[in-house]
């Protein structure tokens, strides 16, 4: 039985397509069958992210138009055998796609995955609709920031109203220096004011830029970033995992490198 | 705590409190204009029988201890200082 998750945040550049290249990647490693989709017509960028962007032949339009079987549209990912991508169009608008056809292409994929990621663009609007149509889950990403969980909040009531009741939260960017000086909100914070179960802490790591440079997914790399996606995907599929302390995993490494400076 | 009482509000502490009061308006729906025309309408009954300050009072929809992020049991409050509790007008 697969199951449709789709990330969404409303605010834009919270990490939204970082995280489904990531949790869609790691889930991929541990053996599922994913296909990762693209809803962000006009604005695609899962290509990139996931280093696929050579590779594109047909789009999520030209399925939906019927310019080709759903088959050819999609990107098989040579690193990993069970990793797919349907990229959405570059030269078409959102008004191209409505959620009705939406839902009949998932429905027609949701038999070969276990895993049906949808990357949402930013935005409450069409692309938004097209791209919950068609979920049983949410993943909703947000900041430690005033605007990210203001949008995030408007997101979860919107889902909410369609009849998507599980939604978990992934709070990206997080900076344990900041909380400690008191200028960040902490991800309690976060979780007590939007009320969510929390899926993820995913911290601020420059790994993820240069991981995004090169186009390589960094689950389960051993940087920080890659350990909080890799537990994210193990607590999608179910499994209880503890939450990395940020705050304590740095200032550890800070003590070391202490000793190592002191030395 | 003396920390704190020494020392401004932390921004953490700043953002907290501004969102919490930013959703619960997000989360009503319910506009300004709506709110101005409960209020005004809330003065003109409570003044039938006594003397209010409709200037200083005010109109809020918050969220009571229910846990969750459902309005279910949204309460209004109203503070509407009285001036005179005999409304000598009453014929």
């Amino acid at each position: 039985m697969s199951e449709v998750i789709v990330v969404t945040s409303g605010k834009g550049g919270v990490g939204k397509t970082t995280t489904t290249a990531n949790v869609g990647t790691g889930l991929a490693a541990m053996g599922k069958k994913v296909i990762l989709i693209d809803t962000d017509i006009g604005l695609r960028n899962l290509d990139v992210v996931m280093g696929l962007e050579n590779r594109i032949v047909y789009n999520l339009v030209d399925v939906v138009e019927g310019n080709c079987r759903i088959k050819q549209a999609i990107i098989r990912d040579k690193r990993y055998p069970t990793l797919f991508l349907l990229p959405s169009a570059q030269t078409r608008d959102k008004s191209a796609v409505n959620p009705a056809q939406m839902v009949k292409m998932i429905s027609h994929l949701k038999d070969q995955f276990d895993y049906i990621l949808l990357d949402c663009p930013a935005g409450i609007e069409q692309g938004f609709q097209n791209a919950i149509a068609g979920a049983d889950r949410a993943l909703v990403v947000t900041t430690p920031e005033v605007s990210a969980i203001r949008d995030a909040d408007r997101i979860i009531g919107l889902l909410e109203a369609n009849e998507i009741h599980k939604i978990d939260l992934v709070i990206n960017r997080i900076r344990s220096d900041m909380i400690r000086r008191g200028d960040m909100m902490s991800s309690e914070d976060v979780v007590d004011i939007l009320s969510l179960p929390l899926i993820g802490m995913v911290p601020d790591d420059e790994n993820v830029v240069i991981a995004t440079n090169q186009g390589e997914p960094l689950v389960g790399t051993s940087t920080l970033a890659g350990k909080a996606y890799q537990n994210i995907c193990q607590r999608v599929t179910g499994k209880e995992v503890p939450f990395l302390d940020l705050e304590k995993g740095i200032s550890f490494w800070a003590r070391v490198s202490g000793i190592f400076h002191k030395g | 705590m003396f920390k704190n009482l020494l020392r401004r509000k932390s921004s953490r502490e700043i953002a907290k409190d501004r969102l919490k009061i930013l959703l619960i308006s997000d989360r009503v729906n319910c506009s300004p204009e709506m709110m101005e025309m409960i209020k005004n309408d809330i003065a003109k009954v409570i003044s039938k029988y006594m003397k209010i300050d409709t200037k200083s009072m005010e109109i809020q929809i918050t969220k009571t201890g229910n846990k969750g992020r459902s309005l279910k049991n949204p309460t209004l409050y109203a503070n509407i200082p009285i001036l005179d509790l005999m409304n000598h007008d009453i014929p």
